[in-house]
């Protein structure tokens, strides 16, 4: 593990690796958007509005699931002083930001014409928002210091206390009435979605992970070649 | 590798001093974040008029009657046990039928609820319509709502 995080191995085998994440992500974004539209059925209750489900809840679990990307590469970092972990961090930052929002944005247009409300302050949204607000407070701490490495120092703290955040988002529903209704897929007793609209879904999950996947590669190794580029120039203004 | 040890155990010690703060925070605060109060909690509580709230529950069977007027809409919310009778004028949702699960916001006004905005709750289940009417037709369908 350690040593296939040491940079040059990451950058030997995530080169070889990329291509084939972008293939699935156009497949998998492809087919799952396909069938969303098409094959999967409209809702007994919702009717047609149902569909947004295929691009909020992927986007909800993203949300979620690159923070804890994100906490457990800054634990990484902080423990071990692993330069990748703090890159791997640093770099999800803004995805995860991106999917909370797209989250945010697509239950807002749902809730509109279900609830009869863009937004409530029920204990589900609420932490939605608070894990976007989290995300934006870790991009600005990071990039508040002149020295990289006390930026990355202090945004590992605050992604790891951010993690408290991860299980009420989660568990809200069931802790607290809410206006959100509870979960529909990880529960006791099986999913409550009808197969022919499970899977479909479920498509998109994969999707959304491997367009997470993609990115999150790209942009790191960007910023590795990035800190290497900068070491030759300072080489170069030393020779010189 | 002591370093490293020692720094793992301040970040798994942290983590679990915030995990224990956090959790009796919250289970401090836990009757002021609930989204709304079921008909129970309104007659336990005693809540008085004029009060803001949220009431949520099921629109009760045969309870939804349009007023004379034309625009006010009178129905009961009920949660099994309770009924709190809600008068409102405006536009419901589209979700809004008897049955359905419901949370209105407004004031109590001697035993009336006065709503200013009446939201739909909708459950966990999705299913195509077809499935719905096959259940339907073979007796094994349930109408289902937001738990109290």
């Amino acid at each position: 593990m350690l040593r296939l995080a040491n940079p040059n191995r990451f950058m030997q085998w995530s080169g070889k690796l990329l291509p084939w994440c972008a293939i699935a992500t156009v497949i998998l974004l492809g087919v799952g958007t396909y069938m969303a539209l098409f094959v999967a059925p409209p809702d007994y209750q919702q009717g047609e509005s149902v569909r947004i489900m295929y691009i909020h809840v992927p986007s909800a679990m993203m949300s979620t699931f690159v923070y804890a990307v994100m906490a457990v590469s800054s634990a990484v970092a902080l423990i071990w002083r692993h330069p990748v972990a703090d890159i791997a961090a640093r770099e999800s930052a803004p995805l995860g930001a991106g999917f909370t929002l797209l989250c945010l944005v697509t239950g807002s247009l749902w809730g509109k014409p279900m609830w009869g409300a863009w937004w409530v302050w029920d204990a589900r949204l609420t932490s939605e928002l608070v894990l976007f607000f989290l995300y934006l407070g870790y991009i600005a701490l990071v990039n508040a210091f002149d020295e990289p490495t006390r930026g990355a120092r202090a945004g590992a703290i605050l992604a790891l206390v951010g993690v408290i955040n991860l299980p009420i988002i989660k568990f809200s529903v069931d802790w607290w009435n809410t206006l959100h209704q509870p979960e529909s897929i990880f529960r006791l007793g099986g999913p409550t979605i009808a197969p022919s609209m499970l899977w479909p879904l479920l498509i998109m999950v994969l999707g959304f992970a491997a367009f997470f996947v993609t990115l999150l590669l790209l942009r790191m190794r960007s910023a590795l070649m990035a800190a290497k580029l900068r070491a030759i120039r300072l080489q170069q203004i030393e020779a010189a | 590798m002591t370093r490293k040890r020692k720094r793992l155990y301040i970040v798994l010690g942290g983590l679990a001093l915030l995990g224990v703060a956090t959790a009796l925070v919250l289970s401090a605060f836990q009757d002021n974040l609930v989204f709304f109060y079921s008909p129970s909690d309104i007659t336990a509580k005693n809540v008085p008029d004029g009060r803001s709230i949220r009431v949520g529950g099921l629109v009760e069977k045969n309870s939804v009657k349009r007023e004379s007027d034309g625009v006010t809409l009178d129905f009961r919310i009920s949660d099994g046990s309770q009924t709190v009778p809600v008068s409102y004028r405006g536009d419901v949702p589209d979700l809004f039928r008897e049955g359905q699960g419901v949370v209105a916001e407004g004031k109590l006004n001697k035993g009336t609820f006065i709503a200013s905005t009446v939201l739909a709750k909708h459950d966990e289940n999705y299913m195509p319509p077809e499935v719905v009417d096959a259940l339907k037709r073979s007796g094994h369908w349930q109408e289902t709502g937001p738990k109290p």
